[in-house]
């Protein structure tokens, strides 16, 4: 018998019932008047284009894949995957040179990181600036990430053997900006997991999520990655038995959900095994391990729950590790976007609605007055950082500073 | 993860146990799937003449005040229906007969408040009434998508602008001693409300719109903040899949997004609402419970379900779940240790006013005082 309840309909569209509780929470349609709103750009928009392709509209593009719809919605829609899908299946626009600079963050980063000390310099010359923003559209306020001189993957491959000797093992996606940007929160990592007991390897040659690609219209170069990163998966989960730990929360749901949902890459067999690091390690205090704290560490911390995060649904884990940390004086922001969305907030066009999007969120930051903010992503701490002043910490590296 | 109690269901029943539980110091996790009925919410409680201090004292401490008075409201479509319990901003008259004549106001554009049906109720009960559209040029971005001209995206733009509606309003304002305004109004910024009314030499009126609801949003933000800044843990988006059960007790569950991580404790509250939200899902034979299998209470012909009169109260309205007297609900006759239900959830209730808000909030004080184990001093 062929009932509703047994034919589920791509993303779920069909579930939707027009409440358009979706629209309460899309940060971009309270800023940005040119973009449709995630029920007109989702299930709606879906049902006209399932009838003729011409009714594809490029104001799609305007889409954070924030996925605040999703977890508003009450009907289970995946809201944010239809409109990251139609933009795939049907969008002709080819990605400006800018839009691929801005993509490539592996690329880019192992282009940059020999020179880094020159290419720090140059991106933080407000000429510089000024000709990118006149060149790619890439906007002259934006504060561009620093490269390391050194990544994170040669740091960790000279503590190849130091690492092998713990019983227990985990593998580490650390992702473009650990190995190109900040190795620091990757040896945070490292020394938080040591403390635990817990030796810490790299992949077999992991490359960047694709995430980046996916929303800059690349979809054929983020699925050859999502092959390539599941096969890598695989060796450490399967051959190995290992659980792999990440430090980005974006990363994470692009592994576990953009692959399957957006890329039609299955990884099924390495879904359950990639874990954000804050979760791991708050399952293993669970289960007995122990971490001893400095007795004078002192600090008040604001814990910003990133977009991605909060529909992972795995905030909790980072929360509690930082409440669990003897002199934290903790603070739960609200649930709010900070605007930035990855590669989003730089291009030009972008920028006012991007710094829109953020300004309760920096307010109240701002009301409660940190020593540090706390943030599992690393775009969400570029753009904390750039329009608050407040520096914004992982609470692994944070967890990492506290230990004795 | 182990909390004191695990509650399923994030809307009012949910908010208001979560809130009474950590305020006693018991530690709780919300797991919510989606949004809520607050999103339709009309702004007033029914039932509630026993305890609305309790109530009004939890909502006063989230930032939300409440009025008392019994009388009748002014619906969208011009007819009244008995209150009591009531958001500040959702005025309740003693009769119908409140004004002699009206000025009604809306927004060029606006779709989702009906001011014709609304001026033809009210001059039913003898009130003049004169519509007047504003025309507020930051309005305008907005109507760049028509479909997108919501309660919220125009209540957003509000906060900021109200003072040039008022403006206006004086301006068009002649003998009327009654503004009527939609609910559009004080989304963030809760004091805009009680400005307008200062600012306008009549009696202002807010009515309810279409939802989204502009009040209900703005009482589960609050109210939610509230939770959380009591240390409340408030899961959103994920969704109770399968409950672990030994012999009536529930030791724990598991959701979608922890995956094999269960949430574990000491009670459960269920809270998962009605059709809507799915506490309550059908098929072609049955209405059910979806994660705990309770029984449900329910005509077992399925043309006995529904009345054909479609405008008739439907019979499927009352089904629900079934619980003893300590709202524990049962599987197969016998009852649960450790869980309750509460709110929209519940069987064989037909609010007299027509919202379930009152239920939601009776219910989950009176599983919380099970919890707590320790009757509430109320008249």
């Amino acid at each position: 018998m062929k009932i509703q309840e047994y034919t589920v309909s791509r993303h779920n569209f069909e579930e939707c019932m027009k409440c358009t509780v979706c629209t309460v929470y899309c940060p971009v349609l309270q800023v940005n008047p040119a973009y449709p709103g995630p029920k007109q750009a989702g299930p709606d928009g879906e049902r006209l284009r399932l009838k003729n392709p011409y009714f594809f509209n490029y104001a799609l593009k305007y889409c954070m894949n924030c996925k605040r719809c999703e977890v508003a919605c009450p009907s289970g829609v995946q809201v944010a995957d239809l409109i990251q899908a139609a933009r795939i299946q049907y969008s002709h626009d080819a990605p400006k040179l800018r839009d691929r600079i801005l993509a490539s963050t592996d690329l880019m980063g192992s282009l940059a990181r020999p020179f880094a000390p020159i290419v720090n310099g140059v991106t933080g010359l407000g000429v510089t600036r000024s000709v990118l923003d006149a060149t790619l559209q890439i906007d002259h306020r934006r504060v561009f990430p620093k490269y390391s001189g050194r990544s994170f993957e040669a740091w960790l491959r000279r503590r190849e053997k130091e690492q092998a000797a713990f019983d227990e093992q985990v593998a580490y996606f650390h992702g473009c900006y650990v190995n190109y940007n900040y190795p620091q929160l990757g040896k945070d990592l490292v020394k938080v997991l040591n403390a635990l007991g817990v030796g810490v390897q790299l992949l077999d040659k992991e490359k960047c999520c694709g995430i980046a690609y996916i929303t800059n219209g690349m979809s054929d170069q983020a699925a050859r990655h999502a092959a390539h990163n599941v096969a890598v998966l695989r060796k450490a989960v399967e051959d190995k038995g290992l659980k792999v730990v990440t430090t980005s929360s974006t990363c994470t749901l692009t592994l576990r959900d953009e692959y399957p949902n957006l890329l039609n890459i299955d990884n099924a067999a390495v879904r359950d095994s990639v874990l954000l690091a804050t979760r791991y390690i708050y399952e293993r205090l669970e289960q007995g391990a122990e971490l001893h704290f400095r007795k004078d560490f002192h600090l008040k911390v604001a814990y910003h729950t990133p977009c991605h995060l909060e529909r992972l649904g795995w905030g909790v884990f980072s929360e509690r590790l930082l409440r669990m940390i003897p002199g934290v004086e903790f603070t739960l922001l609200d649930s709010a976007c900070c605007g930035i969305a990855g590669t989003y907030g730089f291009k030009k066009e972008n920028y006012a609605a991007s710094q829109a999007i953020g300004e309760p969120l920096f307010e109240q930051i701002r009301s409660i007055n940190p020593e540090v903010v706390a943030c599992d992503c690393e775009t969400c701490k570029w753009q904390i950082e750039m329009s608050t002043d407040y520096p914004v910490r992982h609470p692994v590296s944070i967890l990492a500073e506290a230990l004795e | 993860m182990r909390f004191d109690t695990v509650i399923i269901g994030g809307g009012l029943a949910g908010l208001t146990a979560g809130i009474s539980l950590q305020q006693a110091g018991k530690s709780c996790a919300i797991v919510s799937t989606g949004q809520n009925a607050l999103h339709f919410f009309s702004g007033t409680f029914e039932s509630l003449e026993e305890a609305p201090d309790r109530m009004a004292a939890l909502f006063e401490e989230a930032g939300i005040r409440l009025h008392y008075r019994k009388g009748v409201r002014l619906m969208p479509m011009g007819s009244f229906k008995p209150a009591a319990l009531a958001l500040e901003d959702v005025e309740i008259f003693p009769d119908p007969h409140f004004s002699r004549k009206a000025l009604i106001v809306s927004i060029e554009g606006y779709q989702d408040f009906f001011s014709a049906f609304l001026a033809e109720g009210l001059e039913q009960q003898g009130t003049q009434c004169r519509i007047h559209l504003l025309d507020l040029p930051e309005m305008e971005p907005l109507m760049q998508s028509p479909s997108e001209m919501r309660s919220v995206q125009i209540a957003r733009t509000m906060d900021r602008v109200w003072e040039k509606a008022v403006r206006e309003i004086r301006l068009v304002l002649k003998d009327e001693d009654t503004v009527i305004l939609p609910q559009v109004f004080g989304l963030q910024d809760t004091a805009v409300p009680d400005r307008i009314r200062e600012s306008l030499p009549a009696h202002v009126v807010f009515v309810g719109t279409l939802p989204p609801s502009v009040p209900g949003i703005r009482t589960q933000q609050l109210l939610k903040r509230r939770y959380e800044a009591l240390g409340g843990t408030y899961l959103s988006g994920d969704e109770v899949l399968q409950a672990h059960v030994h012999e009536g007790t529930v030791h724990s569950v598991v959701t979608r997004n922890l995956g094999n991580h269960y949430l574990e404790a000491e009670h459960f509250l269920l809270a998962s609402g009605s059709y809507f939200s799915k506490g309550l899902k059908s098929n072609p034979f049955r209405v059910y419970e979806p994660i705990f299998g309770l029984d449900v209470r329910q005509a077992d012909e399925r043309s006995a379900w529904y009345d054909p009169d479609f405008m008739a109260d439907q019979p499927y309205m009352l089904y629900g779940v079934e619980t003893d007297e300590a709202l524990r609900p049962r599987a197969e006759g016998l009852p649960f240790q450790n869980l309750y239900a509460i709110g929209s959830i519940l069987g064989g209730t037909r609010p007299e006013f027509g919202t379930g808000a009152g239920l939601a909030v009776r219910s989950a004080f009176a599983a919380v005082d099970r919890i707590l184990n320790a009757k509430t001093e109320s008249e």
